[in-house]
């Protein structure tokens, strides 16, 4: 048993990753009127993928899953990005972005 | 009998210190009331996986989750909480309505995601001593392999940086702006008229 505790390996941070992309998760769920703390759920989400591509990067000893990782702090940087412009642009046309009032594309 | 090297406590600690104030953070981002809080929360999360990172040996990345999410992700988000004027207590209504489903999911997929994790190759120490520092070996393979992946990454910065000044700008009325060309293309003869007065006589 201590052994499983003491000798950090590739599966300590597998699980770091699966607890953290499940409170990601998790937080989409409970915060569905809350735009914001969404894409704050999402972030948590990419941060335990790149957890998981550094700790595999590492575990095999090849760089590439940290180039991989690279890229996704990008996509992710650029998906912050224009999501809060969208957010920014919404509430200034309507004055409120709980999700429960977006809803004039239902027609 | 287990015999642990006295240099490897450090790392040992400062993991289970890491992972847990970063789990412990990100499920205060998820459940804080005040999305300020959410915020600062992240920030705190996104500190300790990039103290994971540099055990794990890749220090840019560490630095480059510091500088790019703390410093620019969420200092926007930080930016855009405050700035929008939002009802915060009307946002927590669902929350309570919503935990049992939100536990229910989550609990399949974190049991689900451990049986995966189960079945993957045992345990295997990770500490590898290569000749070359990590942003070596980083700038090795990204500017050579991997530079148009390089340069198309660039793009999509590029584009999310016009998309986001194009929604975000706006034409406010009643605002007197300097237009150089007109300035420069003005003449003499079209801002100055010289009438010859007579005198007794008015214009």
């Amino acid at each position: 048993m201590g052994e499983t505790f003491l000798n950090i390996g590739l599966m300590h941070y597998l699980t770091v990753s699966t607890i953290l992309f499940t409170i990601g998760v998790c937080g989409i769920f409970l915060n569905r009127k809350n735009v914001i703390t969404i894409l704050m759920s999402i972030e948590l989400m990419l941060l335990s993928v790149n957890i998981n591509f550094v700790a595999f990067s590492a575990y095999l000893g090849d760089v590439v899953g940290q180039i991989f990782t690279l890229f996704i702090l990008t996509v992710a940087a650029a998906e912050a990005a224009i999501g809060l412009a969208i957010l920014v642009v919404y509430y200034r046309n309507r004055g409120t972005i709980e999700i429960e009032d977006i809803n004039r594309m239902k027609g | 009998m287990l015999r642990i090297d006295k240099l490897m406590i450090i790392p040992i600690t400062l993991f289970y210190i890491f992972s847990f104030i970063a789990i412990t953070s990100a499920m205060m981002v998820i459940s804080a009331k005040n999305p300020v809080h959410s915020v600062l929360f992240l920030i705190l999360a996104f500190f300790n996986v990039a103290g994971l990172f540099v055990l794990l040996g890749a220090e840019l990345l560490a630095m480059i989750l510091i500088i790019v999410y703390v410093g620019a992700v969420a200092v926007l988000f930080l930016f855009v909480v405050m700035m929008l004027n939002i009802n915060f207590a009307r946002m927590k209504e669902g929350f309570a309505k919503y935990l049992p489903l939100g536990i229910v999911v989550a609990a399949i997929l974190l049991v689900e995601l451990f049986f995966v994790l189960n079945n993957s190759p045992k345990n295997i120490n990770l500490t590898k001593e290569t000749g070359v520092t990590n942003t070596e070996a980083i700038g090795n393979v990204l500017y050579t392999d991997y530079a148009y992946v390089f340069q198309i990454s660039g793009l999509i910065l590029l584009v999310a940086m016009i998309g986001a000044i194009v929604l975000t700008h706006r034409q406010r009325e009643g605002v007197k702006k300097q237009n150089i060309g007109k300035q420069l293309s003005r003449r003499r003869k079209d801002s100055i008229e010289i009438v010859k007065v007579e005198s007794g006589r008015g214009i």
